[in-house]
């Protein structure tokens, strides 16, 4: 566990920091943060440092003559609050009031990014060291200009808000330091400042962009525009398993304002059948037809009008039929084991008592604001992508290679993204627009409508878990949890959550079939269902031995302390501390009558979280009227926009067990757009009472820890109203189950 | 294509556009004007409300032939510089995560406060509750809204 105590950090500032002057005079400091946060990624790298110009670097600080203060994000924003935050951390250790910082969206250029594949998350987990040292290896050079420029000891200068100040009491600004600071040496070593001294850290700072936002400006994929630029409409397999046989487009092409139809695949197809890429998973095999039209309207309309045939290529799957196959594999013996402690077998067969229990979730599609689009303009000499993608390495090395090109023609430009939630993972969408522009010679838009997005998705596939326990002598003494997925399983450190290392016998076993329906990433993957249903299961296990809910886990945590498995990431004693403070926030067992309560305690992302939901009764239907969020995630940078992840979490998480229902008949999706797909609304929206647990340790994940816990601690808080306990996801595709009459049958 | 006068954002406008053309697409692609956010296309998320004469409606609904000779407000004309009272509540709360509803959200705010400059809390869920957040900033702009009405009385 790293803490941020006042440490000299020595770190290899070759292969990711770089100053000069600049032209206007001034200061620039660039680095990598890819680099910085995947050491790894540095050693394979042989960064030659006299060959690097700035555009190497992804980030920068830029300090003016005037003392004013640019720091470049290279974060694009999904909506997580990294581009307010993660300046933040630099503008902390830089020592400059934040008023003086200005925070500018950087390019990512690929052209010299062919190496950093890791991609992807970096988050402030992965950016907190590298941007305090950033920040602070600017302020040391700005303090050594100052101590050289009066003849002093560097240790003999203080700094504060932009100013340095010697031993006499001279001050100097920043902005009359930066041209000398500019000439000096890298520090190889920095000293970073300690929590207690922070005077920005810690402190509620509204979104940078906020100005923008309530305005209107053009700041997402959709809004880009460029000259010549046409809108295309694409016209996937109605079905997945189908592809595309032929089409007519002779009355799309008499649609004012359609300017050609056109059919791409075979490229992209090309490059499917490459097994090593695997990245191009996600594109379908079919061939899609194209509608190129002057404005959007005309590409949807002459989209509508064209005439298809397809063809079965792979079985259509149902609903039905998936449930069918998942079931199958619960029962089956196909299982591949992630940990195995002890012998569950054995502790099952000499239990006092045992209890098994089948979890449901459906398919879920990622349902971003803003729909799937992205800009290509593929011409002889250069390939430029501008958009909404989350792993931009990926894409440009993917269209790179479908196109036959180097990659260091492709200039990759980020937007910020309407939501992402994992569905910007994939790049499908750019595969699409590089392809179509490479056909047409022509700077086109690809976009999407709800119905496209909604039935070509990446989803998160339907799952089923199985958990048995078995219980001895009051003991716990056996877990065995068995999942069964679709295309894959859970991964990563998953299967060493709690209540591993707290369980002597525990075992997890994972099977998957193969479905021609494409599936990833879900925000939170896996634990956004494993949560309900492991949470679920402990408030059913405490019934069945007649103990306290909460001190049943306090106990389990207790037994927890103390191993030495690396695997294991979470803390039986942050846990602990999350779960009493939820106790006392939320009046736990203190309730009014008529409020019944539900609990959850997770660990995930790195972050240890503990949820309580109060349910109440009105005619006769549980209502969730609050929530009750406790979190450690270290050290908060950001309160008021980490209040607003926890919120927005917490809200999704809800949402999405209740009513977040999505399936296939004959390969196609029962839901295309929000009329059938539903997701939560205003007034199904909770009071949501966010605690942080303060500390001084590394700030870990939280976009997503609070997500999972919330359908958990809905369903033991609808169980506590009502006496029934849901086994399925959405909680509500069913109304009627939670008809009562009015008094709660306790149960 | 035949052609459309209309005043937006306070200007006379002439616009060409198919007539089953839905005003959020000749706003966003022929006016420049791309604050107007597409969400769903079927009246069913609010993404892309704007004002005509006043109240909030949804433009991917809305077609051009029906707009003839009236007048829009977008995001971009509430007010000259973010200061509409509405704008100013959604800055003091920190309303936005991802952003992308929030031109909508604002829209639907402004003319519901417009005719219930008082509102209940229930009135502003009421209000509100045909506009999706995909990012459940829902208790912010439930806040915002209820610190506007106070702002504006
Ligand atoms: S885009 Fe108009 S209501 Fe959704
Ligand atoms: S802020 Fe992302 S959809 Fe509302």
């Amino acid at each position: 566990m790293s803490t941020t105590e006042n440490k000299t950090i020595a770190f290899n500032r070759r292969s990711f920091l770089k100053t000069s002057s600049l032209a206007s005079g001034g200061l620039l400091i660039g680095f990598n943060l890819f680099q910085a946060c995947k050491p790894e990624v540095v050693k394979e790298a042989a960064v030659d440092l006299a060959k690097l110009d700035y555009k190497d670097f992804n980030a920068f600080i830029k300090i003016a003559k005037n003392g004013a203060v640019t720091i470049f994000s290279p974060n694009p924003e999904i909506g997580q609050g990294v581009k307010t935050s993660m300046p933040m951390i630099i503008a902390e250790e830089l020592e400059v009031p934040w008023e003086m910082v200005h925070v500018e969206q950087g390019i990512l250029d690929t052209e010299h990014y062919t190496r950093q594949l890791a991609g992807g998350s970096q988050s402030i987990r992965h950016g907190w060291d590298a941007l305090r040292q950033t920040g602070a290896t600017a302020r040391q050079m700005l303090v050594n200009a100052a101590a050289a420029q009066w003849g002093v000891e560097a240790s003999e200068c203080t700094v504060k808000e932009g100013v340095v100040t010697n031993a006499k009491g001279e001050t100097i600004g920043y902005g009359d330091l930066v041209e000398a600071a500019a000439q000096l040496e890298v520090p190889e070593e920095v000293t970073l400042k300690e929590p207690k001294d922070y005077t920005i850290i810690g402190t509620d700072r509204v979104n940078v962009d906020i100005d923008e936002i309530v305005t209107g400006k053009p700041m997402f994929g959709l809004d880009y525009k460029a000259d010549g630029m046409v809108y295309a409409s694409v016209l996937r397999p109605p079905a997945f398993g189908q592809k595309l046989d032929s089409f007519d487009a002779t009355e799309a092409k008499a649609v004012p304002g359609v300017i050609d139809v056109i059919r791409i695949g075979e490229k992209a197809n090309a490059l499917l059948n490459q097994e090593a890429k695997n990245w191009t998973a996600i594109l379908s095999s079919s061939d899609k037809v194209v509608v190129v039209a002057e404005d959007t309207w005309s590409a949807i309309k002459g989209k509508k009008a064209l005439k298809t045939t397809w063809i079965d290529d792979s079985p259509l799957e149902s609903t039905e039929m998936q449930d069918e196959k998942l079931m199958g594999l619960l029962n089956g013996k196909t299982f591949t084991n992630l940990r195995k402690d002890g012998d569950v077998q054995k502790a099952f067969a000499q239990a006092d008592k045992v209890l098994e229990r089948t979890y449901e979730s459906p398919f879920l599609p990622h349902n971003c604001m803003e729909p799937m689009n992205f800009f290509a303009n593929v011409t002889a000499d250069k390939i430029h992508l501008v958009g909404p993608v989350q792993t931009p390495e990926f894409a440009a090395m993917g269209v790179a290679d479908m196109l036959g090109r180097d990659v260091k023609e492709v200039h990759l430009e980020m937007t910020r993204m309407g939501g992402g939630f994992g569905r910007r993972l994939y790049g499908d969408f750019v595969y699409e627009a590089a392809e179509i522009s490479n056909a047409l010679k022509k700077p086109v838009k690809v976009v999407s409508t709800r119905e496209d997005d909604m039935t070509t998705g990446v989803y998160r596939p339907a799952i089923k878990y199985r958990i048995k326990a078995s219980v001895k002598d009051g003991a716990i003494t056996g877990y065995h949890l068995k999942e069964a997925a679709i295309n894959s399983n859970m991964y990563g450190l998953i299967p060493n959550f709690f209540p591993a290392a707290a369980i002597d016998n525990y075992q997890v076993d994972v099977a998957n079939y193969s479905s021609n329906i494409t599936t990833g990433a879900w925000r939170a993957p896996y634990t956004n269902f494993l949560a309900y249903a492991e949470q679920s299961f402990f408030d059913e296990l405490a019934e069945m031995m007649e103990v306290d809910k909460i001190q049943m886990r306090l106990d389990l945590l207790e037994k927890a302390k103390g191993h030495n498995d690396e695997r294991i990431q979470y803390s039986p004693e942050r846990m602990q501390e999350v779960i009493k403070m939820a106790v006392t926030k939320s009046g736990w067992g203190k309730q009014p009558e008529g409020v019944y309560q539900g609990f959850v305690s997770y660990y995930c992302h790195n972050s240890h979280v503990a949820e309580v939901a109060d349910v109440q009764i009105e005619d006769g239907m549980p209502v969730v009227k609050k929530v009750t969020c406790v979190v450690d995630c270290g050290i908060v940078v950001n309160p008021l926009g980490a209040k607003n992840q926890v919120e927005g979490g917490v809200i999704d998480g809800i949402g999405h067990s209740m009513y977040g229902d999505f399936g296939f008949e004959g390969g196609k999706p029962t839901a295309m757009n929000y009329d059938r797909y539903r997701l939560i609304r205003m007034k199904e929206v909770p009071e949501v009472e966010t605690h942080f647990i303060q500390n001084e340790l590394s700030p870990t994940g939280l976009g997503e820890p609070t997500l999972p816990p919330a359908g958990g601690a809905v369903a033991n808080a609808l169980k506590a109203a009502t006496g029934k306990r849901i086994y399925k996801q959405p909680f509500m595709e069913d109304p009627g189950f939670w008809k009562t009459a009015e008094k709660p049958i306790l149960g | 294509m035949p052609t459309y006068q209309l005043k937006v954002n306070g200007k006379e406008t002439t616009v060409e556009a198919s007539e089953d053309s839905p005003v959020l697409w000749v706003l966003r692609d022929h006016l420049d004007l791309v604050g107007t956010k597409f969400g769903c296309g079927i009246a069913q998320c609010g993404a892309c409300t704007i004002h005509l004469d006043g109240s909030a409606v949804r433009s991917c609904s809305l077609t051009m032939a029906s707009v003839e000779g009236k007048s829009i407000t977008t995001i971009e004309g509430l007010s000259e510089d973010g200061s509409h009272p509405v704008q100013e509540a959604w800055k003091e709360v920190d309303v936005p995560q991802c952003g992308y509803c929030q031109a909508g959200q604002i829209m639907t705010a402004s003319a519901f406060l417009e005719q219930n400059p008082n509102p209940s809390s229930e009135e502003i869920k009421t209000a509100m509750h045909g506009n999706i957040c995909r990012c459940a900033s829902y208790t912010r702009i439930h806040k915002a809204v209820a610190k506007a009405a106070e702002n504006m009385g």
